[in-house]
């Protein structure tokens, strides 16, 4: 007798989000299964990859991410050029670092000049981080949406205990943003409602639900992941968001990656991205651009039928 | 949970006055405040003292239909009337209901089939409501391959255990509850499983405190719909709570709001 698969039928799709504006544009999410299930369910759009730059010369990064760009990481734009030119970065995080008391504690409006400048010069859709110091933040990120409006970026990131000045700019400018929860499904799906008591669009929400590298929890990361796409399948609207990870920051930070040479280091943020993809990930930043292009590799691979 | 709302009943005397007039005013607000507290499908009866079934129950049905957009329940014991109402639901309409009674159920699942209906399964029979969990167990394994016989999917069907005043059958409480639970397991997957919550509390005082310590054990046992009064607030809040235990839903501080906006 043949055996008949069991197939799961769910109700509720993931949120579709859009990042940018004209042709570069791209979408997160839709899926209506679990990654790659195709028996089960779709996934239009294929998981994504962004490379990270910074505003200022990344002086915490590892060496062999910061060796891969050369030069190019003392001037942002050349940095986010290169990216888009010779590895076919097809969208970009720029974390605005240089506004952090802790590096360099650089002024707002340079800051804001830099992000400009940058989506002057790339014609990919940009994902916009603050410098990550709350203050900092609250005066930074309001200024970079303005200066970004109409270019619908996605902005974070907004967390449960400051989360109202990012919601409240990016409302009025039409940005998409990135709402952070610690490893912690209950707290995802609380800021989720905060946000859209504010009247934001629950569909124009990305979550974050904290990264971490492979040998450092990441299973904790997948299960939190899991639990709440199936949750959203069987119709929780409140947890209905694409997931976006910051495996380049995390990996490579672990000594792992960056004490055992440039090809333990990329491997490493590729095995991270890849159990991250099967997580459910719809958009991993990077920070080394070979990890890059052999995870989107690897996604394009998947996704064939 | 499934809320079917219970309010377009003509055992109501404002909804009996109001078929009597043709006041759609008042059906449309019943109709838009369940909706809006919850229930996903409507319930329409025209109560024991229509005069003429079936042209109340096309009315309430066309006047429901003109200001909301879920489907309706379409309680009738007249089999002609259910078949005319199936005619005119614009939505997917859950017929309300049968009973294990073969000729019935063939007709019913029959008009289901025709109609690509939904159909509530009454485990009761000719011999009336069980005394025992063993025979309405038995009942509801019967409607399920009746229903299967017909080319119905089991998710289409709600098996109702048949819940009883508690002032008139305080031992089949406990019966029901027990009912529940072994109806889950009748097939895989379960069927779905309803009951009419109100009458429990037939009769008796303090109706909404029974209601909703019924519906909460109930949901322990494995509810997964009732025929309820939505604009009940604290009935649906223990609902939400029960749920939430029932590890049914994701906790969140802002739970009750949470489940609202789904």
């Amino acid at each position: 007798m043949a055996i008949e698969l069991i197939k799961e039928k769910y109700t509720g799709p993931i949120n579709t989000v859009e990042i940018g504006a004209g042709q570069g544009m791209v979408k997160l999410g839709g899926e209506t299964a679990l990654p790659f299930l195709f028996r089960e369910g779709d996934m239009p759009n294929k998981p994504l990859i962004a490379l990270e730059v910074q505003d200022c010369e990344p002086s915490d990064w590892a060496d062999p991410v910061r060796d891969a760009f050369g030069d190019a990481v003392k001037d942002p734009v050349k940095w986010a050029k290169k990216c888009v030119s010779e590895f076919g970065a097809k969208i970009l995080c720029v974390r605005l670092q240089s506004a952090h008391p802790d590096f360099g504690n650089g002024s707002i409006d340079a800051s804001v000049e830099r992000l400009k400048a940058i989506a002057k010069e790339v014609k990919v859709p940009l994902i916009v981080i603050g410098c990550g110091d709350d203050d900092k933040d609250n005066e930074l990120l309001p200024k970079a949406s303005q200066a970004m409006k109409g270019s619908n970026c996605l902005f974070g990131i907004a967390t449960q205990a400051n989360y109202k000045t990012l919601t409240a700019t990016c409302l009025a400018d039409g940005h998409s943003i990135i709402a952070d929860s610690p490893i912690d499904v209950n707290i995802a799906k609380q800021l989720n409602i905060l946000m859209a008591d504010m009247g934001f669009d629950q569909k124009r929400i990305v979550m974050h639900p904290t990264t971490t590298s492979l040998g450092y929890g990441m299973e904790y990361v997948y299960s939190i992941m899991e639990r709440a796409r199936l949750a959203a399948f069987i119709g929780d609207a409140s947890l209905a968001m694409p997931f976006i990870l910051f495996v380049g920051q995390e990996t490579w930070k672990v000594k792992e990656a960056k004490e055992f040479g440039e090809k333990q280091g990329i491997n490493w943020e590729i095995a991270t991205a890849a159990a991250m993809v099967q997580a459910g990930a719809d958009i991993q930043v990077l920070r080394h651009p070979r990890s890059a292009v052999s995870i989107t590799k690897y996604i394009d691979k998947l996704m064939e039928r | 949970m499934i809320i079917i709302g219970e309010l377009i009943n003509g055992m109501y005397k404002a909804v009996t006055r109001a078929i009597a007039d043709r006041d759609e005013v008042l059906i449309h607000h019943l109709a838009e405040d369940q909706v809006k507290a919850g229930a996903s499908i409507l319930d329409v009866n025209v109560g024991p003292f229509s005069n003429d079934p079936m042209s109340d129950m096309r009315w309430l049905i066309e006047t429901i239909q003109k200001t909301v957009d879920v489907p309706l329940s379409l309680d009738s014991t007249k089999i002609e009337v259910i078949e005319e109402c199936l005619k005119i639901t614009k939505k997917r309409a859950v017929v309300n209901s049968t009973n294990a009674d073969i000729e019935r159920m063939d007709r019913i699942f029959g008009l289901a089939k025709k109609h690509n209906a939904q159909v509530i399964g009454l485990a009761v029979d000719k011999s009336g409501v069980p005394d025992s969990r063993e025979k309405r167990v038995e009942l509801g394994a019967v409607i399920i391959n009746k229903a299967l016989e017909y080319g119905l999917s089991i998710d289409d069907i709600y098996l109702d255990p048949i819940a009883m005043p508690i002032n008139v059958a305080q031992a089949q409480g406990i019966e029901v509850l027990e009912t529940i639970r072994e109806f889950r397991m009748i097939c895989a997957p379960a069927p779905k499983i309803v009951i009419g919550l109100s009458n429990v509390s037939q009769g008796a005082k303090k109706r909404s405190l029974l209601n909703r310590t019924y519906l909460v054990m109930a949901i322990a046992s494995g509810l997964t719909c009732a025929i309820l009064d939505p604009l009940d607030k604290d009935l649906v809040d223990a609902m939400i709570a029960a749920e939430l235990i029932a590890n049914k839903n994701i906790y969140c501080d802002s739970f009750l709001d949470a489940y609202r906006k789904k």
